[in-house]
């Protein structure tokens, strides 16, 4: 079943055309990661799930983007009940200048809870789930700003899960960590895809390799290769793509 | 269609939105509407008032008549002789701060007695200048106290203005002109200086539109009451546009019967600084840059 | 020989502009300088007004009187030597125009020659008297006894109830009712410029359209060039009356008419620096905050605000600061009454008004003048903490950041 599907989507900075023509679809409760050399458009297209690029002046996009079957740039959508359904993850870690337990409750609390026992529990699960949780459960009215890069990384994961979003969006998650805790996020992002449909871009093809089901690659705007990660790994049918698995450039 | 959520939640959420957003707004343009106000009233009924007489003849019958020519030839004196003192003074000080101090606790302090000497009152200054130049050095009330004065006061918007220029500009043009063996005031002077004019000249107009608008600093060192004589040496006093409005409006010998003048003289102050935003604009756009006045 | 001349030559640029660079540092210590010299002086001044000679009997207990004492004997508050310490015998208050009551004047004499003479007699005569007289009329050898009032003390200059300066026979100098009144005509500028100047950075940081935006750049800063006077212009034809009809009172220049003008005054530098600091919260703040379903408004005032506050509260302070600092506007429409401040709708005098109006009446190095450079040393502290605030704020900010 697909969770986000896309129908020759199109965007454009003003004159630059970002996106051409973009249709594949992502599986449910899998991870799919993007990669591509720099300014390929992959985090452009990332951006569009949760209209992200909306924020941007200028920017018009063409196309059908459905997400759990709903097209999400039709003019009913509110866009703040989209982004409550698709979560997403910064590259470098962007806590709030609040306590850890006000950070992961942020979510809950301006989609309108206000039940404390629940958003008790739901922090709770949230910073399990991220496997922070033994690490702050004693200090959760300390400011966010304590952590470590790579704690700060997981917390703001914890943020994104707690308001169960069915979708969770990552953009290059570890590129600001350092080894250890990219290889615990990346253990992280393992255990989540049970329950969540998953799409990240990395820079680093390791990576995509080691945590994703399906890899796209991207090239100039262009949707060149996409298919199981083994497969586009070890059996590329584009010359680009292979070029670039090869480290040919990028 | 929606994603689960409760439309009454979220209509709240947007609700809270819109409210929030139309108060904003409301606030924002009533700032725009005290300006309109202001202006309007003053210039509405300070443009009768204008005419050839108002602007080249001096005020009669206890100032309920006659023009405000003295008071802007005042007043021009006084922007230039504060100009003279403050522009060299204050662009070699920010020169200094931004290209020659090395990080030193003296540069800290430079700084900071800068940013203290912007804040002090108006009033303040006033009294400096009487017991200093009227007193101590015995200029008597005068152009050249006034000046002075004045000149101290919009020092620290000069250096401001200078320092924000100079920072704006990349370092890699001065290691350049290192590089090819100029000095530090070769430099300074041939490369620096040119690119920064343009925010540097920006600011200046601007701090003349403030500068010839300062009552309180020369209450006590320059401004006369009334003085239908031009100055004919640096020495003499002066009447000046702000503190003439002052005068008429509050303690003339008529007050009502003065209304009108007033109104001229505000119209006349508020043409100026109308002028010198206007001019700055317009270098800003031509030269393209962006220069911050705070 | 050319290389050494370039050498010599920049050495001496460098030493002008290093020399102008010390301009601002020489002038602040300059007019702290000055400030104090003249300010501190009033506290070796004694209140009597000048050439003014208090008298009593030599019998009279009372050896000492303060400026306070003096006018509420002036002012019969006092009546009786009891209420000083003294013996229970009501004043009598004699004043050197009173002397054809007790003399004729062959006896004082056509040029008044024989009057120092005279006071002499009639101080020793009287046992309850308490006499004022101008200095050039007292005698050599004077059969009563002079009082001298204390100097002037820092406590009852800083704690004093009355602003009198001029007033004969002692002068009455309490800064308390100018303090207060400063303090309260910029607390009611920045309650009202407060809310409209944040409202305006907040629109002009996250709401407004470019468009909109580059038109309303430009009015703030027209409002910045205004001049004081013409604020002040506009507030005694417009502002002032309309106050005084809407409360219905005798006069419209009242301290609201001040708070409204200063407020208006205080907008620019308010919404400028506090739009600065809401434009520096990172841009990846405000996008996890949006991906997390909140709206633009729960953005601002959840994470911006938030994030900005320090920057917000000195936007408050600089704007409190130049309320403080105003002199013309708040001279031409507070009324200056020197009384303590209870509400809004009754006129106030600030420490600056204070100052302008006064100083020019003022004979130089006299007790008056001193007193005014006094209260421009108690401006200058109070402009002085908030610059100081200011910095600290924004220094710890900066540690935070880092």
């Amino acid at each position: 079943m697909n969770s986000v599907e896309t129908k020759d989507v199109h965007l454009y900075y003003g004159d630059f055309h970002a996106l051409k023509g973009i249709t594949m679809a992502m599986r449910k409760n899998q991870v799919t990661a993007f990669i591509g050399p720099s300014g390929c458009g992959k985090s452009t297209y990332l951006r569009c799930f949760n209209r992200m690029n909306d924020l941007i002046d200028g920017v018009r996009i063409e196309g059908e983007i459905l997400i759990d079957g709903v097209d999400i740039y039709k003019s009913s959508i509110q866009v703040d009940d989209l982004r409550k359904h698709v979560g997403m993850v910064f590259q470098k870690p962007n806590p709030f200048p609040k306590s850890i337990f006000e950070n992961v409750a942020y979510g809950l609390r301006v989609n309108g809870t206000k039940d404390r026992q629940f958003i008790e529990e739901r922090v709770e699960r949230s910073l399990k789930q991220a496997a922070l949780w033994d690490e702050v459960k004693d200090k959760l009215k300390k400011s966010a700003f304590e952590l470590s890069g790579g704690q700060q990384q997981r917390l703001c994961i914890a943020r994104a899960l707690a308001i169960e979003p069915s979708v969770l969006l990552m953009d290059e998650p570890t590129s600001a960590l350092d080894p250890l805790s990219t290889a615990k996020t990346e253990e992280l992002i393992h255990e989540l895809k049970e329950n969540y449909t998953i799409v990240i871009v990395t820079h680093n093809m390791q990576q995509a390799g080691r945590v994703s089901d399906y890899t796209a690659f991207f090239y100039l705007g262009e949707l060149v290769e996409y298919a199981k990660t083994k497969t586009l790994f070890t059996n590329p049918k584009d010359q680009r793509t292979q070029n670039y698995i090869t480290g040919r450039f990028g | 269609m929606s994603f689960g959520n409760t439309p009454s939640a979220h209509r709240k959420k947007r609700l809270t939105q819109n409210i929030a957003f139309f108060i904003f707004r409301l606030l924002s343009f009533s700032v725009v509407a005290i300006l309109v106000v202001i202006l309007g009233f003053i210039l509405v009924r300070g443009i009768s008032v204008i005419s050839w007489e108002f602007l080249s003849e001096a005020p009669r019958e206890g100032m309920t008549e006659g023009g405000i020519f003295p008071a802007i030839v005042g007043t021009l004196c006084l922007v230039v002789g504060s100009m003279l003192f403050a522009f060299p003074i204050g662009i070699l000080s920010g020169i200094y701060i931004n290209e020659y101090a090395k990080d030193s606790w003296f540069k800290r302090f430079v700084k900071l007695m800068t940013n203290n000497l912007a804040g002090i009152p108006s009033i303040v200054f006033g009294l400096f200048g009487m017991a200093l130049f009227v007193h101590q050095f015995g200029f008597g009330d005068s152009i050249l106290a006034g000046s002075l004065t004045l000149g101290l006061l919009a020092l620290p918007v000069v250096i401001r203005t200078t320092e924000e220029a100079l920072k704006a500009i990349d370092n890699s043009f001065r290691i350049g002109s290192l590089a090819l063996g100029a000095t530090k005031w070769q430099t300074t002077r041939r490369v620096v200086l040119p690119m920064a004019f343009p925010n540097i000249i920006t600011g200046l107009i601007l701090s003349i539109g403030r500068v010839s608008g300062e009552t309180a600093p020369i209450l006590f060192t320059v401004a006369a009451y009334f003085l239908p004589k031009l100055p004919s040496s640096v020495f003499d006093q002066v009447m000046a546009l702000p503190y003439h409005l002052y005068v008429i409006s509050t303690s003339g010998t008529n007050i009502e019967a003065s209304r009108a003048m007033a109104y001229g003289t505000a119209f006349v102050l508020i043409v100026i600084v109308l002028l010198a935003n206007l001019l700055a604009n317009w270098l800003r756009r031509y030269f393209g840059k962006k220069v911050k006045m705070n | 020989m050319k290389r050494y001349f370039n050498n010599f030559g920049e050495r001496v640029i460098e030493g002008i502009i290093t020399l102008s660079g010390t301009v601002t540092s020489i002038t602040v210590l300059l007019i702290v300088f000055f400030l104090f010299k003249e300010g501190l002086g009033v506290f070796s001044q004694t209140p009597v007004a000048e050439g003014s000679v208090i008298a009593v009997n030599k019998q009279n207990p009372v050896k000492e009187l303060t400026a306070h004492q003096v006018k509420e004997i002036w002012d019969q508050n006092i009546t009786n030597w009891k209420q000083l310490g003294g013996q229970d015998a009501p004043i009598k208050l004699f004043e050197v125009d009173d002397i054809t009551d007790y003399y004729t004047d062959e006896q004082i004499g056509a040029e008044f020659e024989y009057l120092p003479q005279r006071l002499s007699e009639l101080v020793a005569k009287e046992p309850h008297i308490l006499a004022f007289f101008p200095d050039e009329y007292l005698p050599k050898e004077f059969a009563g006894r002079q009082i001298k009032l204390d100097n002037v003390s820092p406590g009852s200059f800083l704690g004093g109830r009355e602003w009198y300066p001029t007033i004969q026979p002692a002068v009455q100098l309490g800064v308390l009712p100018l303090i207060l009144g400063t303090l309260w005509v910029s607390l009611g500028a920045i309650l009202i410029a407060l809310p409209l100047g944040l409202a305006t950075s907040i629109y002009l940081a996250e709401i407004a359209n470019p468009k909109v935006r580059n038109f309303l750049k430009p009015v703030i800063e027209l409002l910045a060039g205004i001049p004081s006077v013409v604020y002040g212009f506009f507030g005694l034809v417009v502002v002032v009356p309309l106050i005084q009809d809407v409360f219905g009172l005798p006069v419209g220049e009242t301290a609201l008419a001040g708070s409204i003008i200063l407020g208006i005054m205080a907008l620019p530098t308010i919404i400028s620096v506090s739009e600065d600091a809401m434009r520096t919260t990172p841009r990846a703040m405000k996008e996890a905050s949006l991906a997390l379903g909140a709206n633009k408004w729960q953005t601002i005032y959840r994470v911006i605000i938030p994030y900005s506050i320090s920057g917000i509260s000195t936007a408050a302070i600089l704007g409190i600061g130049r309320a403080i600092g105003e002199t013309m506007a708040v001279l031409m429409v507070t009324g200056n009454a020197s009384v303590i401040p209870h509400t809004f709708l009754e006129p106030v005098r600030t420490i600056p008004a204070t100052i302008a109006a006064e100083l020019g009446e003022a004979p130089q190095g006299g007790i008056h003048f001193q007193a005014l450079f006094a209260l421009g040393c108690i401006l200058f502290l109070m402009t002085l903490a908030i610059n100081m605030t200011v910095d600290l704020v924004s220094a710890k900010k900066k540690a935070n950041r880092s």
